[in-house]
Order: structure tokens, then C-alpha cells, then sequence
């Protein structure tokens, strides 16, 4: 462990509980605390706590903040509305990804933007690079604020009973949106109802120095309904399972937002509401209209061996046409699950791909993500 | 801290070896604690056949969990002689007991092995 691996302000929490810690995007984080398979259950299930403090968190404020975000970022901040969240990217010039993040809107000048760990530091710098002539203000506030998820479908319940002001707030809530409330403890709380697991839950953001009190709040409170603690073993296939691209693998510098499928993050602007400039409008647009040369599909396995990311994807002829991207045996499905970049002449749902695993062929079914929903 | 029972023989590669390793002898090989610790809830094994072939030191088979998949290799040369086949509707069983229901195959030795490790020296390659 280097001198430069950063730690949670949750680290003894971690060790105490028993977690497998793994170097994750300069961070030292729990992968797991009992079984990958179990935390995963738990909050497709009942509810599950995790710690995201690796998180970057970056704070936009000023007369032009949202003037400032609609020129920097593939959607449209401006639209926004208070207490809203819009999920985005920052993209270079050329449309490439630069990282996806969720915008929160706290204030009329004030946004919380939320970066990949990875990221973080490539995200404050390009923010500052398109800052020039904006009456706005940019902090990096990561060290300060740690970032607590509980998500599951008892989530709302737990989260409503961790406060003493707030509660109706809590339960309330629509999906993309946020509040203050007070917790337990009287501890300051910006929560959103915001998640990365395909099910409903809500992310905590609180001053690093009351993240231990909050984390065994949650846990307390939540003990009846069964609240577990979560690695990012699970985090990562829950997100697989509900589709969710992740950074580095789904989404690269090489990749558009059209590429992904995600081409509906980019607001162009209509006649009737315009948008101005932004950057990586041009590029965008041609990818719009053009089309994406290669689709980012689902697949699901008959057989037992998962693709995992890097694998290639074979066409009937065994040529290798395509990449997977995030692979892993679906806990919930119970089958081989993956993401993957085919052409698009094989991106219909129903058709047959090859993967080669390791030497060995396995055929795997194109399916429209995501592989799970949960039950409204 | 994943335990490592003093009865055991190992090899560099995480799996264990149980009976002497002796041309002749039949022994049962599985992977260590560590090293399903290291790879989470099991959730696949392709383990060798029956009657196939194994040398020391080379790949055998395969282990699939959630997070990774991870080669099996014979940590012994012979001929296998079981595969335990309640892996097959229960893989989990070497999480739970890496050294005991938890076995993957036997092999009847071809070779004496004479380079694995006991329980000390293996012990040392995963502080």
C-alpha cells in the first residue's frame, strides 16, 4: 500500500466489520464484507449499505453556475429544476467521454456534481480548462463530504426512520430528486434519491467527520429490516444487472454517448427551447445522425462460463467482430450475464453471438438491457 | 486471516494436497481458504474428468465466481481418479469448506511430487 492510497473516513468501520479491502482508484475500499452473493441478494431484497466516499464530489457555484454547466456538459443543467438531478456526461471536443456523472441542483447558483473516484481529478481539471469568462466558482469539496448509500427496497423506509427532520421529505422523494434533512444525531443531510443498483434507494451526502455516525445509524436503524453492508463485488453486479454503464469499460474517451446508447443524455436544444454552444456539440451531432458504427448490446448465457470484460465477441463465422465489456454470472438470474460492443448488423434482440472465453467458444443471446427491473 | 491446516501439503498456485504425494498413492487436491476468500462466492467449478490426465503445475480446470474467474491447476501428475460432484448444484460448498466437502478432484499419483510446499512455506506466500 503506497503512501498515497487514500482511506475512507468509514476505514475502521471496514476493519471492523471484517471487509476485504482492495486498492480501487487510488482508494483502499471494501469489496466485500461476507459474500458478494449475499450483499447482492440483500438489496435486491431488503436494503444494503455502502460506503462511496472514493467518490468525487465537486461544488459549482455562481450567478453563471448553470450558464457555466450548460456550456461544459452534454446535458442541459439549466433545465434543472431545485432539488432536481439529471444523470450526464462531460465530453471532449471530439464527443468522446470524458466521465459520467450525476448534476445535482442544491441552490438557483449553487450544483453538487458527483464524479467517478478515477476521474476525479480529469474532471476538476477540464471543469476549470471551459471556466474561462463564467462568473462561477469551482471547488473540489471530495476530502469534506463522504457519500453514504442505502438501497433496496426497504430503503425508504430506513432512511425516513434516520430522521428527526425530514422524514415526510424522505418519503416523498421522486426518483432524481434530493433534500435537507436532519438525521439522527442532529447531523446535516443532503440526500437524493439517486442509486447505481436497479433498485429504489438514496444517497447520503454528509460532512466526512460524521460519515461513522451516519454509517451506524443506517446500520442500527435498518438491523429489523435486514440491512447488510455492501463491497463493491455487489455494487458492481447489481449495476450490470440493471444495465448501468460503467466508466472505463462502457464508457471511454473512445466511446460517444451514442455509442452507448445513451444518445438521450445529449440535449441538442428544439426550436422551440434552443440551446446555445457546448462543447463536443458538432462531433455529437455527426454521431447523432450518422449513427453509431458499433451498438452497445446485452447478452445472456445458456451456458455456465461468464464472458467477462476484454473478451472477444465472434461472429458465425468465429471472426471476432465485437468486445465485451462487463460480464459476470447474474446473481439474480442465475446465468451468465454481459455488456458488449457488436456491430450493429448483430445488435437485434434474439440473435446468436459467439464469446470467446478463454479459448473456447460460448454462444450467448443479444437481449435489450436491462437484464433486471425491479417491480414498481 | 485464512487458515492453513499443519496436515496439508500445498503448491504455489493456492491449491492443497492431502495424502502423500507419492507415484502410486491416491491424494485429494482443492484450492486453499485464500484463495477462495480471494475469488468470493464460487459460483462455477470446471473441474478435470474422470480418467483425464493431469500434470503438475498446469491447468486443469477453472473457477467462476461473481467477481473473477480463476485457472485450477494440478498441483500433482497422475490420473484423476474423482471428481466431487456435489460442486456441481453446490460450488459454494468451497467457501464454506475449502478443506472438506469443499474437495475438487483425486488423483492417483503418476510422479512423486517433491516441490510442494507445507504448511509453513505456504502460509508465508499469502501473509
Amino acid at each position: 500500500m503506497s503512501d498515497a492510497t487514500l482511506r475512507s473516513p468509514l476505514h475502521d468501520q471496514h476493519v471492523a466489520l471484517g471487509a476485504t479491502l482492495v486498492p480501487f482508484a487510488g482508494w483502499e475500499m471494501p469489496v466485500r464484507y461476507t459474500g458478494d452473493i449475499a450483499e447482492h441478494t440483500a438489496v435486491r431484497t431488503a436494503a444494503g449499505l455502502f460506503d462511496l466516499s472514493h467518490m468525487g464530489e465537486i461544488s459549482v457555484r455562481g450567478d453563471d453556475a448553470e450558464a457555466f454547466l450548460d456550456h461544459a456538459l452534454a446535458g442541459r443543467m439549466s433545465a434543472v429544476a431545485l432539488w432536481g438531478a439529471k444523470y450526464t456526461m462531460l465530453c471532449t471536443p471530439d464527443g468522446g467521454v470524458i466521465d459520467d456523472l450525476i448534476v445535482y441542483r442544491r441552490d438557483w447558483d449553487h450544483f453538487i456534481i458527483v464524479a467517478n473516484a478515477a476521474n476525479k481529478d480529469v474532471v476538476v481539471a477540464e471543469l476549470g480548462a471551459r471556466l474561462e469568462g463564467y462568473a462561477a466558482t469551482l471547488e473540489d469539496i471530495s476530502a469534506e463530504v463522504a457519500l453514504i448509500a442505502v438501497q433496496g427496497p426497504r430503503a425508504e423506509d430506513i432512511v425516513a426512520r434516520m430522521c428527526t427532520r425530514g422524514d415526510d421529505d424522505i418519503r416523498a422523494m421522486r426518483y432524481y430528486s434530493a433534500a435537507n434533512v436532519l438525521l439522527s444525531g442532529d447531523i446535516h443531510a443532503f440526500v437524493a434519491r439517486t442509486g447505481y443498483t436497479g433498485e429504489d434507494g438514496f444517497e447520503l451526502f454528509v460532512d466526512s467527520d460524521e460519515a461513522a455516525a451516519v454509517w451506524a445509524l443506517a446500520l442500527a436503524t435498518g438491523a429489523a429490516d435486514g440491512i447488510v453492508p455492501c463491497g463493491l463485488s455487489s455494487r458492481d453486479t447489481l449495476r450490470l444487472e440493471a444495465g448501468m454503464p460503467l466508466y472505463g469499460q462502457e464508457l471511454t474517451r473512445e466511446t460517444t454517448p451514442f455509442d452507448a446508447g445513451l444518445g438521450r443524455i445529449v440535449a441538442f436544444g428544439t426550436a422551440a427551447k434552443p440551446r446555445g454552444e457546448f462543447v463536443g456539440r458538432e462531433a455529437l451531432l455527426r454521431a447523432k445522425v450518422e449513427g453509431p458504427s458499433r451498438v452497445l448490446v446485452g447478452l445472456v448465457g445458456d451456458g455456465r462460463r461468464a464472458a467477462r470484460a476484454g473478451y472477444p465477441v465472434l461472429d458465425a463465422d468465429g471472426v471476432a467482430v465485437g468486445v465485451v465489456t462487463s460480464g459476470a454470472p447474474s446473481p439474480t438470474l442465475g446465468r451468465p450475464i454481459a455488456m458488449a460492443y457488436v456491430p450493429p448488423t448483430l445488435a437485434e434482440p434474439g440473435t446468436v453471438v459467439g464469446i470467446d472465453v478463454r479459448g473456447r467458444r460460448e454462444d450467448m443471446t443479444v437481449t435489450a438491457l436491462p437484464f433486471y427491473s425491479r417491480a414498481s | 486471516m485464512s487458515n492453513v491446516p499443519e496436515e496439508l501439503a500445498y503448491s504455489a498456485e493456492h491449491e492443497w494436497v492431502s495424502g502423500e504425494p507419492d507415484a502410486g498413492a491416491e491424494v485429494t487436491v482443492g484450492i486453499t481458504e485464500h484463495a477462495a476468500q480471494a475469488l468470493g462466492d464460487i459460483v462455477y467449478v470446471e473441474a478435470p474428468r474422470v480418467g483425464d490426465t493431469v500434470i503438475a503445475g498446469e491447468v486443469c480446470g477453472e473457477l467462476e465466481s461473481t467477481k473473477a474467474v480463476s485457472e485450477l491447476y494440478s498441483p500433482v501428475s497422475g490420473t484423476v481418479t474423482a471428481i466431487n460432484e456435489g460442486l456441481e448444484s453446490a460450488p459454494e460448498t468451497i467457501n464454506s469448506d475449502a478443506y472438506g466437502d469443499g474437495w475438487i478432484f483425486k488423483v492417483e499419483v503418476s510422479e512423486t511430487a517433491t516441490d510442494l510446499l507445507d504448511a509453513e512455506a505456504y502460509a508465508a506466500t499469502v501473509e
